[in-house]
This record gives C-alpha cells, sequence and structure tokens, in this order.
C-alpha cells in the first residue's frame, strides 16, 4: 500500500464517517484547547493564547525555549498542511475525472515539507515535554496534535461539509443549519441586549458601603446587591431636571422647524426644474465633504456675541440645528420622486397653483416621508453631543441631557455620579426608544429607500 | 499598447485580463490629464467670454435704451417704476439705499481694514475726565475678517442686483415694444406661489445654508492663512494677522519646527484611513451576513430579532457608548465578569497601551462599532435582499450552484451594484465618525511622542477628533484646525471622486441587467 493509498483511503472514511469523525476532531480540539490553557496559566503566558491558532504554536515555542525547530514546527507546519491539503484534493479530484497539475505539483512538495517538518516536530516535542517535566502521555500527545489539525482542516473543506448533509439528508441538514442559525442570533440578541440590561441594572443599585454612603462608582459585579430608587430621587434633586427639560425644548421645535424646511428643500429639488438646480445640488454635495465641525468655531463666536451660548444655549443650538437642515434633503427627494408627476399636472390643468398641488395632492401622500422626517428630525438633537458640547459646555443650566450626562462621567465626576449617569441614562432613552419602536416601520422605509438611491 | 477588441478581450485568460486592465488604465491617465487641463482652459476661456458677453450687453443696452432705462443704471429700479412696476421698482431702490448706507457706515471701514487684519492692538489711554489709564480693546480681528467677508458677499449681492435691473429694463422696453402688457405687483406676487413657487419654497432653506453653512465654511478657508489662536479670543489681544502658507507647511513639513504636527498628522490621517476602511467593511458584510440569517426560511420571531438589534438605533449613542466604554473600564463589568468566571488573572486594561502601539484599544474601537454598525445594514439589506428576483435563484439551484456561488454570483454583485453609492457615503462618514471615537476612548492611549504640541492626540484620534481637540480647551490653535479641516475635504473629495468613477452603477449600468 503505497502514500497515495492510504490519503484516499483516509478520505473515504471520512467522507463515510464524517459526522463521527468531525465530533471526535472537534472534542480532540476543545481537549487540546483546554490543556493548553492550563498549560499556558502555569507558564505565566496569556491563557487566551491557547484559542488563536498560530498566536498559540508560537507561544508553545517560546515556553519550551525550543528556538528555531519549535518555529519550524509549530508556526510553519500549519502552513505547510494546508499546502499539503490541496494535495489532498487533487486526489479528491482525480477520482472525478478532473486533474489539475497544479495541485500534483503542490501535492509532492507539500508532502516533502511535511515529512521534514513532521521529523522536526517530534525533535521539537520530546524538547517541550522535557522543559515541562511531564511524562510519556504528554510527549504522544503533542506529537498527534498537528495530524489532529490537518483533519480538521480537511474538514473545513466545504466538499466534506456537503458530504455530511448529503449523508444526513436535504431535511435534516436544513434543520441543523437552521437550529445553528437560531443559536448564533440568540447569541447576538445576549450581546445586543447585554449593555443595556447593565445600564438598567446599575441605575437601581444603592447599596452602601460600611461607612453608611451610597457606592456611586464603577463596580465590576453586574447585579445589585441592594436594590432602590436612590438614584433616580437624586436625579430629580439636581440639573438633570434642566438638562431634561432643555433636550426636549430643543428637539420638540428643532423636529418642527427641521421637517418644514428639508421637505422644502426636497419637493422643489424633485418637482421644479429651474436653471441652477443641478449646480446647487452639486454645490451642497461639495459643501458636504467639509466637516461640519470647521463650522462650530465661528458659529460659537458669533453666537456668544449675540448671547446666545452657555446658559441661554437652547435658542442657539436650535438656531445651529435648523439653520443647515437644508442640506439633508437627499431621502426625502429620493421619495418625492417616486409619486407620479402626472398627478401635479392633472391637478394644474385643473387651475391648482404650485402651492395647492403641494398643500393638497403631494403632501397627504407623503406620509411616509414626513414621519420619517420627524422621527429623525426629533432623535438627532435628543442626542446630540457634538455641536451641544462646544456649545453649551461652560454653564449648566444651558446644557443638554448628553452634555450633561457626559460630564458625570469625566475624571472628576464619575465617582461620584457614576449609577446616576445610569439612571438618567435610562429616563433619557426610554421616550426616544418607545418613539422609535412605534415609528421603526417608517424609519425602516427612509433608510432603505435612502441606501438605495444613494 | 495594443488595443483589444472586445471579443479579443473576452478570450483572455484571466491573468492577462487584469494585465491588460492594469495597463489600459496608465495609458489613459496622459489622455486624462490631457483632457483635466484642456477643460480648465476651455473653462477660463467660456468664464471670460461669458463676461464680455455681459459687458457688451451692458452698453448695448445703455447706448439702445431710452431715457428711463438710461436713468435706472444709476439709481436702479427708475426705469420700473417709471413703467408701473412700481413693486419691483421700490425693492431695487430699497436694496440700492441700503447698500449705499452700508458702504459708508461700515462696509468701507471693514474693508479697508481686511488686508492687515487691524493694527492697534489694547493699549492704555488717558482719560482726562477720570483722571486715569483706561485700557482701550483696539481692534477685532475676528470682527475685521468676518464682517469683511460680509461685506464682500454684499457687493457681489449688489453686483449681481443691478445687473438683473439692467436686464429688466431692456426685458421691459422689448415687452412694450411688442405691446403686451407689463406685469403688475399683483401678479409678482402671485407668481410666488405658483411659477416661481420654488423660489418662495427655497428662500428659507438657502438663506439658513448660506449663513449657517457657507459663510463659516469660507470664514474658516481664510482662517487657515492666519493665525488666529485661542489667545485671539479674550480681550487680551484681539489682533491675529495674514501668514500666508506657513501653516500648511507645519503642517506638512517633515522636518524642523513643525515637525510633531507634521508626524501627528500622517499618523493619525493613516489610522483614519484603516478605520474608515474596518469600520465600513466589516459592518457591512456582517450586516448583509446578519440579514440573510434572519430572512432565511425556517428562522423562527424574525421581528424579535429585528427588534432587538434595532435598540442600538434608537438608543441615543452617547448612552450606549459612554456605557459600553465604562463596561470596559479597567474595574468595569467586564473584567469584573471574566475575573469571576477565572478566565483571566489581571485585569485588562482594554483602552490602555504598550509602549509603543496600542492595538488593543484600535480593535476595540471597530469591534464596538460593528456592534453599532450592524442593525443599520441589517435594515438596508434586508430591503434589498428581498428585492432580488427569486427565479435568479431557483435557476442557479438548477445549474447546481453550491450556496456560496449563489452568494457570490448573485447576492453580492446585486447588493454591491445597489450599495454602491452608500458604501461611499457611509466610508467618508466613518472618517468624521466623531461619536463612536470620541465617547468610546475620547482618542485615548495619549500618543506620548505626539501629544505635547499637537494637540495631546492620542492613539484611536480620527482627524475630525483631533481637529475639535485642536479647537477646545487651552490654546487653541484654530488656523491648525482649518488646516486639517481643509485637509479631510481634500481626502474625502478625492476619495469620493475616484470611487465615484469606478461605481458599477455610474459606471455601467447597461451591464448588469
Amino acid at each position: 500500500m503505497n502514500y497515495y493509498a492510504i490519503v484516499n483511503n483516509t478520505l473515504e472514511f471520512i467522507k463515510e464517517n464524517a459526522l463521527i469523525v468531525g465530533i471526535i476532531a472537534a472534542f480532540c480540539v476543545v481537549a487540546i484547547t483546554v490543556g493548553m490553557w492550563k498549560v499556558f496559566q502555569k507558564a505565566g503566558k496569556h491563557p487566551w493564547m491557547a484559542v488563536i491558532p498560530f498566536a498559540r504554536d508560537y507561544t508553545l515555542t517560546e515556553i519550551g525555549s525550543t528556538g528555531l525547530i519549535g518555529v519550524l514546527a509549530y508556526v510553519i507546519l500549519p502552513i505547510l498542511g494546508i499546502i499539503n491539503l490541496n494535495g489532498i484534493r487533487y486526489f479528491y479530484d482525480l477520482n472525478k475525472g478532473a486533474s489539475k497539475p497544479i495541485y500534483a505539483i503542490l501535492f509532492v512538495l507539500g508532502t516533502i515539507f511535511l515529512a521534514i517538518a513532521l521529523f522536526f516536530h517530534v525533535l521539537s516535542s520530546i524538547k517541550l515535554s522535557n522543559a515541562f517535566e511531564k511524562g510519556t502521555g504528554f510527549l504522544i500527545g503533542l506529537i498527534l496534535l498537528p495530524p489532529v489539525f490537518l483533519l480538521i482542516l480537511g474538514l473545513d473543506q466545504s466538499k466534506y461539509v456537503r458530504s455530511v448533509s448529503t449523508s444526513l439528508g436535504l431535511k435534516a441538514s436544513r434543520a441543523i443549519s437552521n437550529t445553528l442559525i437560531h443559536i448564533v442570533l440568540v447569541i447576538m440578541a445576549i450581546i445586543w441586549l447585554v449593555p443595556f440590561v447593565c445600564i438598567v441594572l446599575q441605575s437601581f443599585r444603592t447599596e452602601t458601603k460600611p461607612d453608611g454612603t451610597m457606592i456611586t462608582w464603577i463596580v465590576p459585579d453586574v447585579f445589585p446587591k441592594k436594590w432602590g430608587l436612590d438614584n433616580y430621587i437624586n436625579l430629580f434633586k439636581s440639573d438633570f431636571v434642566d438638562w431634561y427639560l432643555n433636550t426636549f425644548i430643543i428637539a420638540a421645535v428643532v423636529a418642527l422647524l427641521q421637517t418644514f424646511i428639508v421637505l422644502c428643500m426636497s419637493y422643489t429639488l424633485s418637482r421644479f426644474r429651474f436653471k441652477l438646480r443641478k449646480g446647487l445640488m452639486q454645490f451642497m454635495l461639495i459643501l458636504g465633504m467639509f466637516p461640519g465641525m470647521l463650522t462650530m468655531i465661528i458659529l460659537y463666536r458669533v453666537l456668544k456675541d449675540l448671547g446666545l451660548t452657555e446658559a441661554h444655549a437652547v435658542p442657539g443650538l436650535i438656531l445651529v440645528y435648523v439653520a443647515s437642515s437644508g442640506m439633508g434633503y437627499y431621502i426625502s427627494k429620493g421619495f418625492f420622486d417616486t409619486i407620479p408627476k402626472t398627478l401635479d399636472e392633472a391637478a394644474r390643468v385643473d387651475g391648482a397653483t404650485r402651492a395647492q398641488v403641494l398643500f393638497k395632492i403631494i403632501l397627504p401622500l407623503a406620509k411616509p416621508i414626513v414621519i420619517y422626517t420627524v422621527l429623525t428630525a426629533f432623535m438627532a438633537p435628543w442626542g446630540d453631543f457634538v455641536f451641544a458640547r462646544y456649545i453649551a459646555f461652560g454653564d449648566s443650566s444651558g446644557m443638554n441631557a448628553a452634555v450633561g450626562l457626559w460630564k458625570w462621567l469625566t475624571q472628576d465626576m464619575i465617582n461620584l455620579r457614576y449609577t446616576m449617569f445610569c439612571a438618567g441614562g435610562v429616563l433619557v432613552a426610554i421616550p426616544v426608544a418607545v418613539l422609535f419602536m412605534c415609528l421603526q416601520k417608517y424609519y425602516v422605509e427612509g433608510v432603505t429607500g435612502g441606501a438605495v438611491k444613494g | 499598447m495594443k488595443r483589444y477588441t472586445d471579443m479579443e478581450y473576452l478570450r483572455l485568460s484571466k491573468g492577462r485580463k487584469f494585465l491588460y486592465k492594469i495597463a489600459a488604465f496608465f495609458c489613459a491617465i496622459p489622455r486624462g490629464l490631457k483632457n483635466f487641463f484642456l477643460g480648465i482652459v476651455r473653462a477660463v476661456v467660456n468664464f471670460f467670454q461669458s463676461i464680455g458677453r455681459e459687458f457688451a450687453d451692458i452698453f448695448t443696452t445703455f447706448v439702445k435704451g431710452d431715457w428711463k432705462t438710461k436713468l435706472s443704471y444709476l439709481v436702479m429700479g427708475f426705469g420700473n417704476i417709471a413703467r408701473g412696476q412700481i413693486l419691483r421698482g421700490l425693492l431695487f431702490l430699497l436694496f440700492e439705499a441700503v447698500f449705499i448706507v452700508y458702504m459708508i457706515v461700515a462696509g468701507a471701514k471693514w474693508m479697508s481694514m481686511l488686508p492687515s487684519l487691524g493694527k492697534v492692538g489694547p493699549h492704555e489711554v488717558y482719560n482726562a475726565v477720570l483722571d486715569q489709564y483706561t485700557t482701550e480693546y483696539g481692534d477685532n480681528s475676528f470682527k475685521i475678517l468676518l464682517y469683511g467677508v460680509l461685506t464682500i458677499f454684499f457687493i457681489i449681492a449688489f453686483i449681481y442686483t443691478w445687473r438683473v435691473n439692467i436686464r429688466q429694463n431692456k426685458i421691459s422696453e422689448q415687452i412694450i415694444k411688442s405691446g403686451k402688457p407689463l406685469k403688475s405687483g399683483g401678479d409678482d406676487l402671485r407668481s410666488l406661489v405658483d411659477d416661481n413657487f420654488h423660489r418662495t419654497l427655497l428662500a428659507l432653506p438657502m438663506t439658513g445654508i448660506l449663513i449657517f453653512t457657507v459663510m463659516p465654511i469660507i470664514f474658516m478657508i481664510l482662517v487657515a492663512f492666519t493665525n488666529y489662536s485661542g489667545i485671539n479670543d479674550g480681550y487680551a489681544n484681539n489682533l491675529f494677522t495674514w501668514v500666508g502658507l506657513d501653516n500648511f507647511n507645519t503642517l506638512l513639513a517633515w522636518e524642523g519646527a513643525g515637525n510633531v504636527y507634521s508626524a501627528t498628522f500622517g499618523e493619525i490621517l493613516s489610522w483614519t484611513l484603516i478605520w474608515a476602511f474596518f469600520a465600513t467593511f466589516t459592518n457591512y458584510f456582517l450586516g448583509m451576513f446578519v440579514a440573510m440569517m434572519i430572512n432565511k426560511k425556517g428562522i423562527r420571531l424574525k421581528k424579535l430579532w429585528r427588534t432587538i438589534l434595532v435598540l442600538t438605533i434608537a438608543i441615543p449613542q452617547f448612552i450606549s457608548l459612554l456605557y459600553v466604554s465604562k463596561m470596559f473600564d479597567k474595574n468595569g463589568i467586564v473584567n469584573g465578569l471574566l475575573s469571576d468566571l477565572g478566565v483571566i488573572r489581571q485585569n485588562i486594561d482594554f483602552w490602555g497601551s504598550t509602549a509603543h502601539s496600542a492595538l488593543l484599544p484600535r480593535v476595540m474601537v471597530i469591534v464596538i462599532n460593528i456592534w453599532i454598525g450592524i442593525p443599520y445594514l441589517m435594515l438596508i439589506a434586508t430591503g434589498i435582499l428581498m428585492n432580488i428576483p427569486a427565479d435568479l435563484y431557483e435557476s442557479a439551484k438548477i445549474d447546481g450552484a453550491s450556496g456560496w456561488k449563489q452568494f457570490s454570483k448573485i447576492t453580492l454583485p446585486y447588493m454591491l451594484f445597489i450599495t454602491g453609492p452608500y458604501l461611499l457615503t457611509s466610508f467618508t462618514g466613518n472618517m468624521n465618525n466623531f461619536n463612536v471615537i470620541y465617547l468610546l476612548t475620547g482618542g485615548k492611549p495619549i500618543n506620548a511622542a505626539a501629544s505635547s504640541a499637537a494637540g495631546s492626540a492620542g492613539y484611536t484620534d480620527l482627524l475630525i477628533t483631533w481637529l475639535f481637540k485642536i479647537t477646545t480647551g487651552e490654546g487653541a490653535k484654530y488656523y491648525m484646525a482649518s488646516v486639517i479641516g481643509i485637509l479631510v475635504f481634500i481626502v474625502v473629495a478625492i476619495i469620493s471622486l475616484v470611487v465615484y468613477n469606478l461605481l458599477p452603477s455610474i459606471k455601467n449600468e447597461e451591464d448588469f441587467q
């Protein structure tokens, strides 16, 4: 029996018993990883290295101080293994009658290298097991490690995976893949929810230190040891009430005015054909490439001269948000483009003015985009941080919630205000999250349309 | 270079095709450059020609016009009033009066001071009444620059209006000659809700954009050529002056005194591009992947999964990001959990750096951005994926295409084609993604080599957060900020131009179908 036949038979075996081999291989990987973890922990290396393929091998050579031999065996060997794997694929193709010379060359080369590397691998394994002062069992395990790896890499090839699924039958394989997806989705849902659950939990933390004062800083526990509403009560005694009101006023006014302006702009650019239309749109495209923050410097100075910063920042912020909002016309223009023009023309023939066409015909049809615009125009200033930080920074009474809460997390405040920040965050998030969830449908329509139109 | 016909090209092997494309690209460069410069020359020539035409028109109108028209050259709107269009005439007249009064009262003064940006610094003046020295603040360069720019705007507007006024006279004369009645003031007002409705609608938005975007941008571009810094903000010293290209030299010179800036700039620019690349494409592909998983047949509770993911859009970023950044704090929940489980023995400093690099915080920022970004992409991709005709997949299945083949040959090209422009805007948007960086790390860990002089730049700082840091706090260097802003603009504009021309959806719309 020559080498070819061995590989061929092994492949046949894997194909026939793919599931069992896979389970054994997965078990081996887990066992090896756990073992490595412990080894690394003992050697004082970072245990996480045991999970990352090549880093793990490199760390092993470091621990064993095996030098070049170790590097050869543990870092280069797996790479060579992959090359040789192509040789295995060559066999697979050969069986089907497809022959590709490149695979043959790779296979021969890979086999030669593999033989050399295996030799070094045995050498370095002996050295390693001596370094750890372990018995022969450990040595055998180490020597067997790369072949197991090769098996797993082999299974990675979609052809073998498919042979697994065909041996199981279509229905069963779909059930398996759906189960896997469900598992992934559950894990994702947990990852996405954890921060929000944690922040809610933190906001109820009212445990006290031995001297009776409340713990208000970052604690590495997820669940509070004592629950209570103290954080929320304290919140209502602080400046937070001002910030909350400011935020609400700003967001409500901006939502109204911005919707009006955006609709004017987008309707005009969608429906009218006037001389400067193209130029205007290109000009605004170029304007949008300047970082918006650049304009803050001068706007701050001008607003300061007008007395609209710091304590009186609310009207100043409204002005800044609303004034440039005409630039965000793309999405609603895209929507107006989809309303047939024949509607306008019919109305015009009947003697309606352009203004009547807009108010009596187009606007009632444009309800989804109006809601989308109001929603985004409300949410943006509700959570805006950049401009508010610039304009309303100095005086607490003019801040919005974002800046105020951000200030609570700065170096000198965080130990006094961390749990209150969490409570404030919950209060700020709830209304806008509820609003968003109710109007989600319109948001999705707007975003999808916007992305498609670009 | 030999040019292939389409048929010959199709017969080439994959490698040759690729080489041919590259060669063709380089061969096209000289032609492109030639066209570009010719285009510029043509534009300049056109510009001067049109100016010449305007002057000729102004002249002939004057020579051929009656006395009403001739007088309108001096008194704007006279012709309109004399011909009965009182409303228009009065508006013209009012504009001229306001302009003249403004120029006499203030405009001329600001214009004359613009070249020097003010000379008189703060000084002590003897006050005879109080019998003591009081401080005079002297010239305020900021105001001079601001009002100077505004005055120039005003002059341009005046010249334009003057030209319109002349054209109106010419047109009125022609209409009267042909025997038709002129439009009355009532007609004009009525047209504002009808034929000229677009002017009414655009008036408010465009005024806002002009005052709050265009004017500040022009002002800040000018600031890049001055030495306006935080020192000039107070009352101690309001004088700054033109310095030409010095600031650009400081930022771009790789040697000499500006070394700190240029090194920092290089580092931050490269990180900004790396960040934008990863932030855009990780979100794009993972988001698409998640959308496909949720859309798959047989997956239950689709709505629930979507709603949970969308939470990150619904909840303001400043809450979620600030909280997440504290979760990964050295004493935060993540470290607490990991050490409770026995995974780590020492708390990991996720936002810290080693001596020379800061790989961990950079990776963290990108990973957390995935958490923020996947939901958007999932929403977009869901909408688009549902629009892909199902028969494409069915015929692919009949031909025996595997799942991966179907994805790479149908789904991906379709998505890329439709969302090409979106990818571009999200790339440039990520370059300027202030929130994620500033709220998560604040630009930290601080880059000791570059921090001292250059606005305490850190390893995760993007150009935009660096710009922000330079404009706040002690010793704000506005001139540097505006230089960086201009460079950001240039980078974004170049990327947009290049990518826009490469986009399949713009280049060869027919190919795809």
